[in-house]
This record gives C-alpha cells, structure tokens and sequence, in this order.
C-alpha cells in the first residue's frame, strides 16, 4: 500500500508539471498576466515538494522570495509594459525549433546526471538530513561563509545595475 | 473520550486537527464580525454619534430588560449585514477580466485566513497543543503566505479593468512589499534572543526573560507601524482613499465578493494582533503568576490561558480600530519615505545593537 | 521507476543506521505539522468558493443595464485603457525589494544559529554577518544618494 507521502509527491510532482506546462502553453489564454500567475501555482507546488523533502525553511523561503517577491516583480514588468500585443504573436518557426532543442538538450543533461547519480533508496538514506534553520546557520557560517560574503556583493551589483537602469536621467 | 482509545494515532491526530481548524475559523469568523461592529461603535463614540443601535429580530421583544440592552449595544447588527451581503446583487460588469474578477476576492481570502495557522492561542488543553501546526519555521509560514496575499489585492485591481482600482491595486502592492521588508528585519532581534524561529519557542522564552516590548521597544514599534501598512488601514489607507481613488482596488465590487476583500481586510488585522500578541506581548502567558505561565494538564487553566490569549488580542484589535479614527492620512511620497528611508535604517541598527549586547553582555 | 524510489520515506526499505529510525521518527513529527496546514486550506479555499457560488445563487437579480456596464470613474465617461501603463518606479520598488528580501531571508539562520555560533567562533559569527551587511548598506546608501526612495519628483 502505497504511504500517504508517497501520494502527496506524485500529486504534487504532477502539479508542478501541469502548472508549468500551462504557464509556457495555455491552449485557453495567450495573457502574460495568466502565465505568471501559473508560474507562482507552480513554485507554491515546488514548494510543497521540499516539504515532503523535509527541507522546511527552504520550502518557506521559496514562498517568501520567488513566490512573494520576485513574481510580484513579474506581474510589476508585465503590467509596466502593457504587452497587449504578445496576446496576438504568433510562434516564428526557427524559435520553435531553437526551444525545443533546448529542451531536449536540457532533459538529456538532466536524464543522463540522474542515471550516473543512481540515487538509490540506501545512498539517499545516509545521507538523510533535517532541512531546518539551524542546521542551515551553522553550515552556511562554518563552511561556506565565503560564497555567503560574495553573495552580498553580488546582490550590491544587483542594485547599482537597477538603480543605474531606471534612473538614467539623474546625474 | 472512552472511544479516543480505539481510535489510532494518526486518526486522532487528524481528528484533533479538524477540530481545532474549525474552532479557529468559526473564531476569526465570529471576531471578524464584531470587529466590524466594534469599529462602527468606537467611531460613533469619537465622534459623538450613538453607532448601530436598533437591529433587531422579531423575537426580542419578549425579552424584558436584557433585549433592548443587547438591541442598543447593536449585537444583532453583524448577522444583519452579513445577510445583506448575501442577498445583493452579485454584478459582474462586462468591461471585466471576468476570471481574474472572480478570484481576485478569494485570492485574497485564503491567505489572511491561512496566517493563524502557527499561532499558538493557548498552552495545552488535556494533551494537546493549543495551535493548529507547530512548524518549526513559525514565522517563515507567515510571512510567505502574507507575501501571497499581494496577488488578491493586484489582481482585483489588474481584473476590474478600470482606472480606481487599477491605481489602488498598484498603490497597495507597493506599499505592502515596502513595508513587507521593514517588519522582516524588525523581528530578527527577537530570534537573536530566542534562537529559534518556532513561535512556542518565542513564547516560551518570554515566560522565563520577560516580555519582548521590554526587551525589544524599537522592534515593536516598527513592527506595529508595519503591520498598519499591510493591513492597508489608516494612516495607510492610500490604496483606498476615497477621497482620491472612491474605493481603491474595491471599487468595482459588489455583495459578497466586495464582502471576502472586506473579511480578508479584517482576518489579516486580527492575524497581526495575534503576532504582535505572540512576539511581543508573551503570548499566551501573564507574568507573575506562575500558574499561568506554564503549560498545565488542568483543562480549566487551559482555558485560562486561551482567555488570557485572547483578552491580549482585543486589546490590539482595539488600538487598530482607535488608530483608525485618530489620525489623518499619509501622503504617499510620505508613505514611502518612512518605509526605505526611516524603518529599514532603524531596523538595522536594532539589529547590529542586539547582535553586539547578546556578544558582549552574554544575555 | 528508479527515479523516485529516494522519494520513499519508509525506514524499513533503508540500511539500518545507527539512531536512524528515531532520526526518522524525529522528522516526520515536524513533516506531520503540515498536514493541518494542508487542511486548513482546503477549508479556506471551501469557504472562499463556496462563499462566491451562493452569493450568484442567493443574491438578488438585477437587470443589465448600459449605465451599469460603464467603469465607474464618478460620473465622468471613462476615456481610452482601463489598465494605463503605471510609473516606472514601481518597478524600482519591486526590484529593490527583491534584493532586499534575499537579504533579509540570510538573516534568519544567522539570527537562530547566532548563540550557538558565538560558543564556537565568536568573530566568525559576529564578523560574518557586520560584512555582509555592510557590503549592503553601501548599495543602500548608493540608492539613497541616487534618490531611489524619493517619490517627490
């Protein structure tokens, strides 16, 4: 009999893909605004799959900041631009074929890691880990404090771009 | 509770669950409610008006004394305009994004109702834990499903396609993600303290150290200013200032749907109360009295512990509706002035203080 | 299906650890908070749904009128889009809130680890965190002095 987990998981997983399916493809609707909104449905499912994974704070981070943040900034740029006319665009031969050559490009980079990685029952297992916060603060302070100080110089270069960006009349 | 026994763990686990997600909701539901006629009394009494005072079923008349008393108070009111919400016209104009239209307003709904979920609103009744999840990420919950609630109040505005609400919505994300940083970074000093994101844990903390709003006045205040900005209410109800922009994001609703934009309004203060209660005020627990600040097997200090709860949450739903009458509105440039250029400066500092006293004072 | 066999959280399938079951034990107690959270949004979504269908079904039916079908816009005739195209600094906000919000999002495991952190290394754990955020302040101060928070002009 299958565990309830194991229900939830193929439920979810099947969300995700639904909701990203209809995010990049929605027979119904062409709106951009539609696609976004796909796009959140389909990070809250992620979501729920780094619950089932145990990793509790990154399950509420992704809610936080992709769910919360940066797609409110998605629907701020869909609505800033007014893109009425990507309802009316219709697909140009040579980037249908230049996406699907990504994509297969990309499910054969993915297929053939997971093939190589064996990520079998007993090697998950030994490595089984609580995702929560503490764990979380001390490795990120013991073992990678120094990705963690380039990050925040990342993220000063993030904001000297955007700010440069939308305020180029001010000397 | 014989059967309890015959029942297995996990049944009873989901039984429980059920159980205290209805009290809650039937809870917040009721609260919601008299809040709103708690709001039109306490605005009456300000400005000298008498507020609703002649609801009235047909049945109280036979009712000597105590029914005209309950008739005055306006107890009946709630149900009356929750009937009448029911009853109106439920118009859906044809210059709409009708799907984005209709669910808008439930967008908006879940989230506010979904935030209680961690918030411990008493000890332990019997064996079990007085709060629906006990997640250890406490907070982290609450401010991701918060975040979400951004979507109901944009798309609303991006559905009605109709310049009110359209400038409301954009107003009101924009506000709420601005000060959506300020209460991140308020409330880090307190984990500083406590070491834990668990809200059990925070309260549990208070009880043994005392209370946060001692510890932590700054982190208070930006908090509370804070949560005023998220639930959109004045001094900043910009996105629905009627002087400017009629009913903001609202503007094109009506009957029921216009009612979820209005529970949801409610449900997020009532929300915020229950955190401020939680984080700041001890939670739960009552200082000096041993008996009450500690969990115990008794049912009736259970119960106590629920009262004391939410005796600390009228208090703050009270200031809210206070607040609400006593100040005028911020302009906007105002608005956003105080959250970029005053909280999160001031945050940050509460932050780097309470990292150097916890380092060198070894609280 | 060998993919999804490590989705299995079932302890009879591993090799037995050492203080593994319990560790399992342990961390489906925190995996089991969520299944209430899981019910409470199917409550709420309930109500909110059902709330939307009996309001159609048991309000009152209006007729259709032209005047109704008109935006609202006090009594003026609605001129040109609904949805005009708003300020860019709205976008400014969003952008920096994002920013912003990743850096706050760091702060809560230094917050919860800090008094643990401050046994083992001290500087490490105070040191840490001061550069990050001074690294930050000076993207803040940069939007400050580029006036990226005045919304006056």
């Amino acid at each position: 009999m299958p565990q309830f987990t194991d229900i939830l998981f193929f439920g979810l997983a099947g969300l995700v893909l639904l909701f990203g399916l209809l995010t990049v493809a929605n027979p119904f609707s062409r709106n951009p605004v539609t696609s976004a909104m796909f796009l959140v449905l389909t990070i809250v499912s992620l979501a729920g799959l780094y619950v089932l994974l145990h990793a509790f704070f990154l399950a509420a981070i992704q809610v936080l900041v992709y769910a919360g943040a940066v797609m409110v900034l998605f629907l701020f740029v869909i609505m800033l631009l007014d893109l009425k006319e990507e309802e009316h665009r219709r697909l140009k031969s040579g980037i249908l074929a230049v996406g699907s050559l990504a994509v297969v490009a990309f499910v054969g980079i993915l297929l053939t890691t997971l093939l190589k990685a064996k990520p079998t029952a007993s090697a998950v297992a030994g490595r089984l880990v609580e995702g929560d916060t503490v764990k979380l603060g001390t490795l990120l302070f013991e073992n990678w404090l120094l990705p963690f100080e380039i990050l925040s110089v990342l993220l000063l270069v993030a904001m000297v771009g955007v700010i440069l960006l939308t305020k180029k009349d001010l000397k | 509770m014989e059967f309890l026994q015959y029942l297995s763990p996990a049944t009873q686990f989901v039984l429980f669950s059920a159980l205290k997600i209805f009290a809650v909701f039937g809870v917040v539901m009721t609260a919601v409610a008299y809040a709103v006629l708690v709001e039109r009394k306490v605005s009456a009494w300000i400005q000298n008006r008498v507020g609703p005072n002649r609801t009235a079923p047909f049945f109280i008349n036979y009712l000597p004394v105590i029914g005209p008393f309950l008739v005055r108070l306006g107890i009946f009111q709630p149900m009356a305009d929750g009937l009448k919400f029911l009853l109106k016209e439920d118009f859906t104009p044809n210059y709409v994004r009708k799907v984005y239209f209709w669910i808008a307003p439930a967008i908006t709904v879940i989230p506010a109702l979904m935030t209680v979920a961690v918030i411990p609103f008493g000890s332990t009744l019997g064996t079990e834990k007085m709060v629906i999840a006990d997640l250890n990420v406490g907070i982290l919950y609450t401010f991701g499903i918060v975040s979400l609630g951004v979507y109901g109040i944009v798309l609303a505005g991006y559905g009605s396609n109709s310049k009110y609400p359209f400038l409301g919505s954009i107003r009101s994300s924009a506000q709420m993600i601005s000060y959506e940083i300020a209460m991140g970074m308020s409330v880090i000093p307190i984990f500083l303290l406590a070491g834990s994101l668990n809200l059990g844990d925070i309260i549990r903390y208070q009880a043994e150290h005392g209370w946060m709003i001692l510890k932590q006045p700054v982190a208070f205040v930006i908090f509370l200013i804070a949560a005023f900005a998220e639930t959109n209410r004045l001094p900043f109800d910009l996105p629905e200032s009627e002087s400017e922009l009629v009913g903001g994001y609202h503007t094109e609703y009506s009957s029921m749907k216009f009612a979820l934009f209005f529970l949801g309004e409610y449900a997020n203060m009532i929300a915020s109360s229950a955190m401020m209660v939680t984080l700041f005020c001890g939670g739960w627990t009552l200082p000096f009295v041993t008996a009450l600040s500690t969990p115990s097997s008794s049912i009736l200090i259970g119960l106590l512990h629920i009262g004391v709860f939410f005796a600390k949450m009228a208090l703050f739903m009270i200031l809210f509706i206070w607040v609400r009458w006593m100040l005028p509105r911020f302009r906007y440039d105002q608005l956003m002035d105080i959250g970029w250029r005053r909280f999160i400066p001031a945050a940050l500092i509460n932050i780097v203080v309470t990292a150097l006293v916890v380092a060198f004072l070894h609280d | 299906m060998v993919f999804f066999k490590y989705s299995l959280q079932d302890p009879k399938l591993h090799l037995p650890q050492a203080g593994y079951e319990a560790k399992v034990k342990k961390m489906d107690s925190q995996l089991n908070q969520y299944l209430p959270v899981l019910m409470l949004l199917l409550v709420t979504s309930g109500f909110a749904v059902s709330t939307l269908i009996i309001s159609v079904a048991a309000g009152k039916l209006g007729r259709r009128t032209k005047t109704k079908d008109i935006p609202y816009e006090c009594g003026m005739l609605p001129e040109g889009e609904g949805n005009s195209r708003m300020s860019v600094k709205f976008y400014l906000v969003a952008l920096l809130f994002v920013l912003f919000d990743i850096e706050v999002v760091f702060m809560y495991p230094w917050a919860v680890t800090y008094k643990k952190l401050l046994e083992t290394d001290a500087t490490l754990a105070l040191g840490g965190m001061l550069s990050f955020m001074f690294i930050l302040l000076v993207g803040y101060v940069y939007a400050l002095k580029k006036r990226a928070f005045d919304w006056k002009s």
